[in-house]
C-alpha cells in the first residue's frame, strides 16, 4: 500500500511544482475563493514587511494570522513553496494513516456486532468487507492530494493548508487514541482558527469509545476522563497563547485574529454567506446577526453529539463540513478537507436520497472584471448556490448514514404487515 | 445765587479746587494706571495684491491681508479685539492653538504650465493645526476646533474625523515660532470632496478689518472670483517674534486668496489684463486701518530683451527681490502714497504686451509631481507618483506624505521606488497602517532626488467592499484620495539674502527661509478618484431573505434528521382528496392510488 501512496504523492508534488512555475500561480492567488483575508499569502508577506519596518503587524487591519505563522515564516519565507507542498503531503499521509487505523476499528466493531447478533438477517449486502475497505485509505489520501481545490489552495499559498495539516494530525492522534497529542493538536487548531473548538466533542466521544468508557452522565469514569481531556486541551491552549504573547510582547493579536474572526469587519467576497449579508445589513441589527451567524456554527454540536454518540468519526466529518460551510471566511481549502473524507462513506451510495456526485461547479468569479450590480448579484447567487450544494451534500450523507444504520438493525427488505414492500419515512 | 464771602467761603473754594485738581490728576493718571498695566496691544494691518502673468498667458492674482497683533493671547484674558478678528482670537485662546492653517481650494495649480506657486493648497479643504503642549486631549480639541471652524467658514469641516485625520511626523513642521515640536500635537486633515463657493468667501471676507468696503478687498467680488481656473482662499495663524530679540510673541493672521484667470474664458484669447477686466472693479482708496497697502506687478523679463510687458499707469517705484531662486522685478503701486490718486480717482492697473508672442519662455519649475491610479477591475489597483527634478546639477531630498483612506488597503511590501531605472531606497520611512473605519494609511518617506531625473513611486492596493450605508449617495462617482504632499528645500540658482520680514513684501515671507541657498516649497499632487465595488443597493431584503433561506435549509434538514427517526410507513386510509382521486381513476380505468 505504501507504493501507490508514494506514487500519488509524487504526482501531486509534480502537479504543484508545475503550477508554481507557470503564470497561473499569480492568477490563482488573486482568486477570492482561494484566498480570504484570514489566510491570503499576500497578507502574510505584508505582515512580515511591516515587522521589518518596525511596525507591529497587528497595528493595521491587513494581517490576521496568528503569531505562530509569523514565527514560522520568519525563517521559512524563502522556501514557502516547499513548505506548502510538504504540508499537503503531511496532511495526506496523516489522513492515510488515520483512515487505515479507523478501518481496522470499524471492521472489529462490525465483527463484534455480527457475533452479538445485533444485525438483521438479510443485510449481507450492507456488511463491509476488508476487500472493499482495502483501498479506502489510499482513496482518501489521493482525494485530498489531487483535489483541484487543494491544488489551487497550495499554489495560492493559502495558510489554510497549514490549518488542514494541524486538523489532520489531530484526527490521526485521536484515532490512534493518544489523549495528550489529540488535545495538543486540537488546541493548535483552535488557536489557528477558532472553529475547531467544536471538534472537541467528537474527539472526546471517540476517545471514550476507545477506552470503553460508556457515555453516561452519572458515570464517574466519564466525568474523570472528560475533565482530563478538557484540562489538557485548555492548558495547551493557554500555553500557546502565552507563547504568542512573548513573541511580540503584546496582546494585540487577540483582537486582530479572534476579534476579526468573530466580528467579521472585512467584507471581501468569499464563498461564505457572511460577506454579502453584512454588506446589506442595517446597522442596527448588525451585531444581532453576527451573533446569530456565529452561534449557528457552534450550535449543531450538542444535538449531533446526542444523535451520533455511537459514530464519533462520522460526527467529526459532519462537524468539519458545518465549520467549512458556515465559518466567517471559508475558502476552498476548507471544503477540500472534508471532501477528502467522502471515500470513507462511499458505502452509503445505496441509501442515498439524492444522487450527488459531489462534483461542484467549476469555480469562476466575474468579480474582478465588471462593475455593475448585476455582476454582483451573480456572484452572490453563485455563493449561495455553492453553500446550498454543500448543505444538501452533507444532509444527504447524513440521511444515508442513518438509513443504513436502520437497515442494519431492522433488515434491508422491509415489509409491511400485509407483505407488500414498505416505505421508510422520517417521522 | 450770591457768592458767599468770608472765611467759610475761602475754605469752601479751596476744597473745590483741591477736588478739581485731584479729579484731573486721576483722569490723567488712569491710563498710566496704578500697578503699571500697559495700554491695549498694538496691532497693524498690511494688505497687498500681487499680479503675476503666467507663462501660458493666464494671470494669477494673490491677495494677502496680514494682521499682526502684539498680544499674548494665551496668557492674558483678552477681550478687546481691533484688527484681529474676535472669532479667531477666541478660538486660539480656548483651544490653545499654536498654529492654524485652513485652506479652501477649487481647481488644481498646474505647476508645469504655470510655474512654481507661492503657496499651493490641495483641492478641497485642508486643515492642519499645531496645538500647545499644555493641551491634554488633542483629539478632542481637534474635533471641537474643526466643528467650530466649520461654522465660522460655512464649510463642511465637520466631516473631519478620525478616518481622515493623520499625525505626520516629518512634514508640516511649524511655520511660526516653535520651541517644542512633539509631532503628537499636530493634526492634519484634507477633505478632497469639499467645494468652495460664495458662501465660503463671505465669512472669509468678514474677517478682514475693512471687510470689502475699502482697500484691496473691494476687488473681491464673488461673481468674478469663482469664474477662474483656480481659486484658493486660506487663513494662516502663527506666532512670530515681536522684534529682533524675540523675547515676546506676536500673533500673525494672514488671509490669502489666490485666483488664476484663464486667458481663453475671461481674457477672450487676448493676453492683456487689467484690474477691471479681472475683477470688474477698480481700486479707489487704501483701507484706512492698514499701515501698508500695495499692489505688486511682476514685470520680470524672461527673455534677453527689455520689458515686453507694459504697465499703465506707470509705477511710482520698482522693487527687486529674489523669490524662489529667481531674480524678479516688481512694479509697485503704493495706495497710501498721495501721488497715486493725483491723476484719477480710481486705480486700474493695466498690463499690455508690447508685441504679440507666440510662446513665452516656459521655464520648467525645478520640482513638480504627478500622481495617477492604474490597474483594471474593481479588486486591485496601483497608485503611481512621478516626481521630477529638473535642476541640471543639484540633487535634493523631498519628503512625500501620502494619506490613503482605509478602504484602499495599501500593501507596503509592494512599494517600489525607481529612479532612472534603478531602485532608490528612501532614507526614512514612516508607515502607519490603516485600521478599518478608524484611521487612514499614513506613508511618509524621505527620498533623494538625483539631478535631472524622474522618480517613480508605486504602491499596490486592494479595494474593499463597504457596508451599504457607508457609501455616499452617488457611489459610482468614486471615492477621493487626498492629494499627496511634497515638501522640499529646493536649491536656488541665485543666492538670496535674508530680508527683514517687516519690510519685505508679504509674498516673500510666507515660509521661513533657513538660509539663502535654498527655498522651501510645498507641492500637492492631484487628488485621485477611485471606484469601489458596490453592492446592489436595491435589494437588502432579498439578500437577507435568500441567505436566511440557505441557513434555514441547513437547519431544517438537520432538525429533521436529528429529531426524527425512521419508521415503516403505515398505509393510511387516505383523506377525502385521495378518495375522490381514486374515484376518478376508477372511471378512467387507471389503478388506484
Amino acid at each position: 500500500m505504501a507504493a501507490p501512496l508514494v506514487l500519488g504523492i509524487l504526482v501531486a508534488v509534480t502537479v504543484r511544482a508545475v503550477l508554481y512555475r507557470s503564470s497561473l500561480a499569480g492568477f490563482i492567488s488573486e482568486r477570492v475563493e482561494v484566498a480570504s483575508p484570514l489566510n491570503a499569502w499576500k497578507r502574510v508577506v505584508e505582515g512580515l514587511a511591516l515587522l521589518d519596518l518596525g511596525v507591529s503587524p497587528y497595528s493595521g487591519d491587513v494581517f490576521h494570522e496568528t503569531p505562530l505563522i509569523i514565527y514560522l515564516f520568519h525563517f521559512l519565507i524563502e522556501y514557502s513553496e516547499l513548505v506548502f507542498m510538504i504540508t499537503d503531503v503531511l496532511t495526506a499521509v496523516a489522513l492515510y494513516l488515520a483512515v487505515q487505523d479507523f478501518n481496522k476499528v470499524v471492521f472489529k466493531k462490525q465483527k463484534l456486532l455480527i457475533e452479538l447478533d445485533r444485525y438483521a438477517s438479510d443485510v449481507a449486502e450492507l456488511i463491509r468487507t476488508p476487500m472493499e475497505m482495502h483501498y479506502i485509505p489510499l482513496k482518501v489520501a489521493l482525494f485530498y492530494l489531487l483535489n483541484p481545490y487543494t491544488v489551487m489552495s497550495c499554489v495560492a499559498k493559502s495558510t489554510c493548508a497549514i490549518n488542514n495539516t494541524v486538523i489532520a494530525f489531530f484526527i490521526l492522534a485521536t484515532i490512534k487514541g493518544s489523549t495528550l497529542l489529540s488535545a495538543i493538536f486540537l488546541s493548535i487548531a483552535t488557536y489557528q482558527s477558532l472553529y475547531p473548538l467544536t471538534l472537541f466533542a467528537p474527539a472526546l466521544l471517540y476517545l471514550l469509545q476507545r477506552q470503553f468508557i460508556p457515555v453516561k452522565l452519572k458515570s464517574k469514569d466519564f466525568w474523570l476522563y472528560t475533565t482530563q481531556y478538557a484540562a489538557l486541551y485548555l492548558c495547551s491552549l493557554v500555553v500557546i497563547v502565552c507563547l504568542s504573547f512573548f513573541l511580540l510582547n503584546s496582546w494585540d493579536f487577540i483582537p486582530s485574529v479572534y476579534g476579526f474572526i468573530l466580528s467579521v469587519p472585512d467584507l471581501t467576497p468569499n464563498i461564505g454567506l457572511f460577506w454579502y449579508f453584512f454588506a446589506e445589513m442595517f446597522e442596527h441589527f448588525s451585531l444581532f446577526f453576527v451573533c446569530v451567524f456565529q452561534i449557528n456554527v457552534f450550535f449543531y454540536t450538542i444535538p449531533l453529539a446526542v444523535k451520533l454518540k455511537e459514530h464519533p468519526i462520522f460526527f467529526l466529518f459532519i462537524q468539519l463540513a458545518i465549520i467549512s460551510i458556515f465559518k466567517s471566511y471559508p475558502t476552498v481549502g476548507d471544503v477540500a478537507l472534508y471532501m477528502a473524507f467522502l471515500p470513507l462513506w462511499s458505502h452509503l451510495y445505496r441509501c442515498k436520497f439524492f444522487v450527488f456526485d459531489s462534483s461542484h461547479p467549476h469555480p469562476h468569479s466575474p468579480w474582478g472584471t465588471l462593475n455593475s450590480n448585476t455582476t454582483d448579484v451573480y456572484c452572490v447567487t453563485y455563493t449561495l448556490y455553492i453553500s446550498l450544494l454543500q448543505i444538501l451534500l452533507i444532509s444527504d450523507y447524513f440521511y444515508a448514514f442513518l438509513r443504513r444504520e436502520y437497515y442494519l438493525t431492522h433488515g434491508l427488505y422491509l415489509t409491511r404487515k400485509d407483505g407488500t414492500e414498505a416505505m421508510l419515512v422520517l417521522k | 445765587p450770591h457768592w458767599v464771602s468770608g472765611p467759610e467761603a475761602e475754605v469752601q473754594r479751596m476744597a473745590w479746587a483741591v477736588a478739581a485738581v485731584l479729579g484731573l490728576l486721576l483722569l490723567l493718571g488712569s491710563p498710566g494706571g496704578c500697578g503699571g498695566s500697559p495700554g491695549p496691544p498694538r496691532d497693524s494691518l498690511r494688505e497687498e495684491l500681487l499680479l503675476s502673468p503666467l507663462p501660458s498667458g493666464d494671470i494669477a492674482a494673490t491677495f494677502q491681508f496680514r494682521a499682526r497683533w502684539d498680544s499674548e493671547l494665551h496668557r492674558e484674558g483678552v477681550s478687546h479685539y481691533r484688527l484681529f478678528p474676535k472669532a479667531l482670537g477666541q478660538l486660539i485662546s480656548k483651544y490653545l492653538v499654536r498654529e492654524l492653517h485652513l485652506s479652501l481650494t477649487q481647481g488644481f495649480w498646474r505647476t508645469r504650465t504655470w510655474g512654481q506657486p507661492y503657496l499651493q493648497a490641495p483641492a478641497g479643504a485642508e486643515l492642519w493645526v499645531w496645538f500647545q503642549d499644555s493641551v491634554t486631549d488633542v483629539d478632542k480639541a481637534w474635533k471641537e476646533l474643526s466643528n467650530i471652524l466649520s461654522g465660522i467658514f460655512c464649510a463642511s469641516l465637520n466631516f473631519i474625523d478620525s478616518t481622515n485625520t493623520v499625525t505626520p511626523t516629518a512634514s508640516f513642521k511649524p511655520l511660526g515660532l516653535a520651541n517644542v515640536t512633539d509631532h503628537h500635537l499636530l493634526r492634519y486633515a484634507v477633505l478632497p470632496r469639499e467645494i468652495v463657493c460664495t458662501e465660503n468667501l463671505t465669512p472669509w471676507k468678514k474677517l478682514l478689518p475693512c471687510s470689502s468696503k475699502a482697500g484691496l478687498a473691494v476687488l473681491l467680488k464673488a461673481e468674478r472670483l469663482f469664474h477662474t481656473s483656480y481659486h484658493s482662499q486660506a487663513v494662516h495663524i502663527r506666532p512670530i517674534c515681536r522684534d529682533a530679540s524675540c523675547l515676546s510673541v506676536s500673533w500673525e493672521l494672514r488671509q490669502t486668496l489666490t485666483v488664476v484667470f484663464d486667458t481663453f474664458s475671461i481674457g477672450q484669447g487676448k493676453r492683456d489684463w487689467s484690474l477691471f477686466k479681472m475683477f470688474s472693479r477698480t481700486v479707489t482708496e487704501a483701507c484706512p486701518l492698514a499701515s501698508e497697502s500695495k499692489i505688486y506687478v511682476d514685470i520680470s523679463s524672461k527673455t534677453q530683451e527689455n520689458e515686453l510687458l507694459e504697465v499703465t499707469p506707470p509705477p511710482l517705484s520698482v522693487h527687486e527681490a529674489s523669490v524662489q531662486g529667481d531674480r524678479r522685478t516688481y512694479a509697485v503701486y503704493d495706495l497710501l502714497s498721495p501721488l497715486l490718486f493725483n491723476v484719477s480717482r480710481s486705480l486700474n492697473v493695466q498690463l499690455k504686451w508690447k508685441r504679440p508672442q507666440d510662446s513665452l519662455d516656459l521655464s520648467t519649475p525645478v520640482l513638480h509631481a504627478q500622481r495617477y491610479v492604474s490597474g483594471y477591475g474593481l479588486q486591485t489597483g496601483e497608485i503611481s507618483t512621478l516626481i521630477y527634478n529638473t535642476h541640471p546639477y543639484r540633487a535634493f531630498p523631498v519628503i512625500l506624505l501620502e494619506t490613503v483612506p482605509w478602504y484602499l488597503r495599501l500593501y507596503v511590501h509592494t512599494l517600489v521606488i525607481t529612479t532612472k531605472g534603478k531602485e532608490n531606497k528612501p532614507s526614512y520611512i514612516h508607515y502607519q497602517p490603516a485600521q478599518d473605519r478608524r484611521r487612514p494609511h499614513l506613508l511618509e518617506m524621505l527620498i533623494q532626488l538625483p539631478a535631472n531625473s524622474v522618480t517613480k513611486i508605486t504602491i499596490q492596493f486592494e479595494r474593499a467592499l463597504l457596508k451599504w450605508t457607508e457609501y455616499t449617495p452617488d457611489p459610482n462617482h468614486g471615492f477621493y484620495v487626498s492629494p499627496s504632499v511634497l515638501s522640499a528645500l529646493v536649491p536656488s540658482v541665485l543666492a538670496m539674502k535674508a530680508e527683514d520680514a517687516e519690510k519685505s513684501p508679504l509674498f516673500t515671507s510666507l515660509f521661513p527661509s533657513a538660509d539663502g541657498s535654498s527655498y522651501f516649497v510645498r507641492l500637492y499632487t492631484e487628488p485621485l478618484l477611485v471606484n469601489l465595488p458596490t453592492p446592489d443597493f436595491s435589494m437588502p431584503y432579498n439578500v437577507i431573505c435568500l441567505t436566511c433561506t440557505v441557513v434555514a435549509v441547513c437547519y431544517g434538514s438537520f432538525y429533521n434528521l436529528l429529531t426524527r427517526t425512521f419508521h415503516v410507513e403505515e398505509p393510511s386510509r387516505g383523506g377525502l382528496a385521495k378518495r375522490l382521486a381514486n374515484i376518478i381513476r376508477k372511471v378512467r380505468g387507471v389503478p388506484p392510488l
